[in-house]
């Protein structure tokens, strides 16, 4: 197969149609296709700057631009942009390549702009290539510098757009790199007399067009959107607090001016006077910039949301400011149409007071919103920028986008391990605690896997990068982090149900009210109904109730991976505390999955050392994984082995070599009696080994038993502590093992689990737990991943254990990349705080909501004689939502318990 | 009663059975993708304050990709989500964000906001 660089379409090779250019054969899917390149073969090939965007002026004042594209997937786009392109003014020639991905636009500079064809693009949906450089500038002083600057640089050919922030000094320049660099940018603006600096980094940005770093860039582009969607909730929040300030400003004399006989002001204000009417007339003149400067986000929210046929929070509050200032108006402007002078009452204050105070709640709700998805920016920021990596000898710094597949990469002490990989030479002691929550640093040696974004902090050392992109376990956790905020708990599926519904009925309270107080209230009864009305409309807080679950989803989860654990779903983390079971997986969860050397027993006057010496020298030659448990431990006691001669392997019994002249025998019991071997009383010390979970290997040397060598799988170090923890949490705990009945129970007696189901194929796993389900049991399995997937898939909770870097574990729930069993604990607090926090804020929104409505429409009013002010009602709405986020970030401070209570 | 309060009444009642009518009776038409010559469907789809077009209307079993342009820095339409696919996405305001899937049973499927304000219906035929 080969690909028609003209239309993009995936061709049979050899094809009937074929051209030749530039040495190289080219084969098309049609007869009209080879036309189209033989007429302009450089339109689909371009004779140098493959990847780069090229741009020249021609004589009659043409320009032609060529511009990489980048995610284009299909044919089809190429037409999509094209279109777009067209639909600019100026534009003579645009074509769009789907094979070698790039537009070549031919257009009038006079009547459009590169920047416009590149908005083109982006609103067809793609993304043009070019080059973003950020630049500090010293010496501007007022906005006169920064415009003279940036007009300079969008005269130069290849700039595309430069836009300066004075504020911080930094320009961002967007340019062609075939066209012009960095260092004529520096000098241009240093020629109009302003100093340059590097604003700490020169990137090419996620839009750069060079095609090799397609999808490798992703981690980059996601740091670039952090900033820019932190840069826009940062001046959502200034522009929402500015207008708050001048809402607020209004406010003070319009709510003076509007209750002049409670307020007692002087005779000339009091109601009937001219000066008091002219007063109430520009009231109304000045909360009109109210409304629709710093309320304009009600109205286009509103507006919006009524196109679809839906409705909202900025419905309710744009429908209630309108009510009170329209009344106020017709009352200022047309007394007389009213049956009393009562009823001429202005609310001129409602309207200012209501935008000022929700303006403030909703710029305090972005704030908290900050903090509450911190953990996602922490873990984002982590990625390394950099990347030593050695090339054809040489030692080169990159960025870490392009490092690829196979690369070596030197790590000096203190740095940052750009991607994962495994260590080829050197050693040292690595940071894990940002990845795994394990705050003690993990000792790595050659052939050890390092992952990207931990820090070095001992030693040097290289290592071959074997996931780069968006496959290192960061990107994998940042991926499944992100998945899992969108996702659903069922809880909130009931929420969803009823807020679709709420807005709506929330207006078709407040006319209800309105006809009740106007029908049978008391007078002056138009004045009650309405402002019983605005204030039912003003008080309801759909934004609490839809922020509820979300909110502490977004925390719990995101604290979840602060300490190794990942949480796939919201259904995960609500199925995760209601667990009454939990099955453990023996090998490799409570152990550590790789035997080791436990016991040596001497007899008949060898020494302890000698005998592992001996023995471990003949498992040289063998490949069995016990045999490599007794070299290790050999090696850890740094005992130099001797070279094994003659070996020899008896299958099911043992194995037997010379080494340093003497014949050394190393097997069971019936081999030991198959060579008439007295064992003395090795034998019963054997079995008690064996009962402790070991296997023993009797070792004889020249035909006389020496001594006994002992191998086990050893439980991890905090598996006991788990367990126990496990069990005060009210949770049965059962172990899941293939072995037999014996050492399975004298595992279990060492970490203390009750029940055992021991001599369980791996296949029959996935039954047993469908078992404990069938005894009415919400069961959670806990396994590698690998062998116990069937198992994982079919408990409530699967939790996979990590095993180094792969960390999207399709059947898991939950994966815990730390390897330790106190992370099921963990993960278990964690849910049941994050659930615990979800039903409150919940609770609290329902009830705010059903307490606050009855209350603003009136309904104790004829027992009580209370009435909500709808000045309260905005205060209660602005804070509801900032109470519910306020509670969610409570759960930051989540910290794992591990002592008595549970 | 008064011919003030009957009309009140009968103003009052025309107004919720008009808003019953257009928020939960009414259905606005949804825009069709056209599928691409490879099957993609693909679709360019504005926030401001809502979705427009809020309700899109594509072919069960070809892939589809949604393309976000987000208008306005309001914090309410910063995440876009898709709960029955478990996608999501952050709007940077200003740039086209692309969601990508392939819905396999035809049905209704909500997409919507962080917080539920904003809603949109993809529907799967």
């Amino acid at each position: 197969m080969t690909k028609d660089i003209v239309c993009g379409m995936e061709i049979e090779t050899p094809s009937a149609f074929k051209s030749t250019f530039q040495e190289e054969v080219f084969e098309f899917c049609s007869e009209k296709c080879k036309n189209e390149f033989d007429a302009d073969p450089e339109k689909f090939v371009p004779r140098e700057h493959k990847s780069e965007a090229t741009y020249q002026i021609t004589s009659n004042g043409v320009e032609k631009l060529e511009l990489p594209i980048i995610d284009m997937s299909c044919a089809s786009c190429a037409v999509t942009i094209e279109k777009e392109i067209r639909k600019l003014p100026g534009i003579q020639k645009a074509a769009v390549n789907g094979a070698t991905e790039k537009a070549y636009v031919e257009f009038d500079r006079s009547e459009t702009s590169v920047t416009q064809i590149i908005d083109a693009i982006k609103k067809s949906g793609y993304k043009a290539g070019y080059a973003k450089l950020r630049l500090g500038i010293r010496g501007m002083h007022c906005n006169s510098c920064v415009s003279q600057i940036e007009r300079e640089l969008s005269k130069t050919s290849g700039v595309l757009s430069a836009s300066i922030d004075l504020g911080t000094e930094v320009a961002l320049i967007k340019y062609l790199p075939a066209k012009t660099d960095l260092s004529s940018i520096k000098n241009i603006i240093e020629r109009l007399g302003y100093k340059t600096f590097d604003s700490s980094t020169l990137s090419k940005s996620s839009e750069t067009g060079e095609s090799e770093n397609k999808g490798k860039n992703k981690a980059g582009a996601e740091n670039d959107s952090v900033d820019e969607n932190q840069q826009a909730r940062e001046k959502e929040y200034k522009s929402l607090l500015y207008k708050f300030i001048f809402a607020a400003v209004i406010s003070v004399p319009v709510m003076i001016f509007s209750y002049p006989d409670f307020l007692r002001l002087p005779e000339q204000f009091q109601r009937g006077t001219d000066l008091l009417y002219w007063t109430w007339f520009s009231m109304g003149v000045v909360t009109l910039p109210v409304m629709f400067w710093a309320g304009s986000h009600f109205y286009t929210g509103a507006w919006s949301a009524f196109k679809n046929r839906s409705a909202n929070m900025h419905t309710l509050i744009a429908v209630g400011i309108t009510a009170a200032w329209l009344y106020s108006t017709i009352a200022v402007l047309f007394p007389e149409i009213f049956p009393t002078q009562a009823l001429a009452e202005v609310f001129y204050d409602v309207t200012a007071v209501v935008v000022a105070l929700v303006n403030l709640g909703l710029a305090l709700e972005i704030k908290a919103k900050g903090r509450s998805s911190e953990a996602i920016k922490k873990l984002m920021g982590l990625q390394a920028k950099t990347a030593r990596v050695v090339r054809n000898g040489k030692e080169i710094d990159i960025p870490v986008e392009e490092v690829v597949l196979d690369d070596i990469i030197l790590v000096r002490p203190g740095e940052k391990i750009p991607v994962d990989g495994a260590i080829v030479e050197g050693s040292s002691a690595v940071d894990e605690s940002m990845i795994t929550g394990e705050s003690i640093p993990t000792e790595k040696h050659i052939g050890d896997e390092v992952i990207g974004a931990t820090i070095n902090k001992t030693g040097s050392f290289k290592f071959k990068a074997t996931k780069v992109g968006k496959d290192t376990a960061l990107a994998q956790i940042v991926q499944m982090v992100e998945d899992a905020q969108s996702s659903k708990p069922p809880i909130q599926k009931i929420v969803d149900k009823v807020s679709g519904y709420f807005v709506p009925s929330v207006i078709i309270l407040a006319i209800l009210s309105f006809m009740v107080w106007y029908i049978i209230g008391p007078a002056p009864a138009l004045i009650y109904a309405l402002v019983v009305a605005v204030t039912v409309l003003i008080i309801a807080c759909p934004c609490a109730l839809g922020l509820a679950t979300p909110i502490s989803l977004m925390v719990g989860i995101g604290k979840g991976a602060e300490n190794g654990i990942l949480i796939r779903s919201g259904e995960a983390l609500e199925t995760a505390q209601k667990l009454d079971t939990i099955v453990l997986d023996k090998t490799g969860t409570i152990t550590e999955g790789q035997p080791s050397l436990t016991d040596i027993i001497a007899i008949n006057g060898f020494k302890e050392d000698d005998i592992l010496n001996l023995s471990a020298s003949v498992e040289r030659a063998s490949e069995h994984p016990l045999g490599e448990a007794i070299i290790k431990g050999a090696e850890d006691k740094g005992i130099t082995l001797f070279e094994p001669n003659n070996f020899n392997a008896v299958p099911g019994h043992g194995v037997e070599a010379e080494v340093d002249g003497r014949k050394i025998m190393l097997g069971n019991i019936k081999m030991m009696r198959d060579n008439s071997i007295d064992v003395e009383d090795l034998e019963n010390k054997s079995l008690k080994l064996a009962d402790e979970g070991k296997t023993p290997m009797f070792v004889t040397v020249d035909g006389i038993a020496a001594g006994i060598v002992a191998v086990a799988d050893t439980v991890k170090s905090d598996s006991k502590d788990a367990i126990a923890q496990l069990k005060k949490m009210g949770l049965e705990v059962v172990m899941i093992t293939g072995d037999n009945l014996r050492t399975a129970n004298a595992i279990a007696k060492q970490v203390g689990v009750d029940r055992v189901l021991a001599e369980v194929l791996p296949e029959d796993k996935a039954m047993n737990v469908q078992k404990l389900q069938s005894e009415g049991k919400i069961v959670a399995m806990v396994g590698d991943g690998i062998n116990d997937a069937p198992a994982l898939a079919q408990a409530d909770i699967g939790l996979a254990i990590g095993t180094g870097t792969d960390v999207a574990i399709e059947a898991s729930d939950i994966t815990l990349i730390k390897g330790s069993l106190k992370g099921v604990v963990l993960a278990i607090q964690l849910s049941k705080a994050t659930m615990r926090n979800i039903k409150q804020n919940l609770v609290g929104a329902f009830a705010y909501n059903t307490a606050g409505l009855p209350v603003a429409a009136g309904l104790l009013y004829p027992l009580f004689g209370i009435l909500l002010s709808p000045l309260l009602a905005a205060a209660a709405m602005a804070f509801s939502s900032v109470t519910v986020v306020t509670n969610a970030n409570r759960l930051r401070k989540f910290q794992p318990k591990f002592s008595n209570k549970s | 009663m008064s011919p003030n309060e009957i009309i009140v009444l009968i103003g009052g009642t025309s107004l919720i059975a008009l808003v019953v009518w257009y928020f939960w009776f009414s259905s606005s038409e949804g825009t069709r993708i056209q599928s691409g010559t490879d099957g993609l469907q693909e679709a360019l789809i504005k926030v401001k304050g809502g979705y427009s077009p809020s309700v899109i209307v594509v072919e069960a079993g070809k892939p589809v990709k949604l393309n976000f342009l987000r208008e306005e820095t309001a914090a309410c339409s910063e995440h876009v989500i898709f709960p029955d696919f478990g996608k999501q996405a952050t709007l940077t305001p200003n740039r086209t964000i692309p969601i990508e899937f392939t819905p396999d049973t035809p049905g209704e499927y909500e997409f919507q906001c962080a917080m539920g304000m904003l809603r949109g219906k993809l529907i799967v035929e």
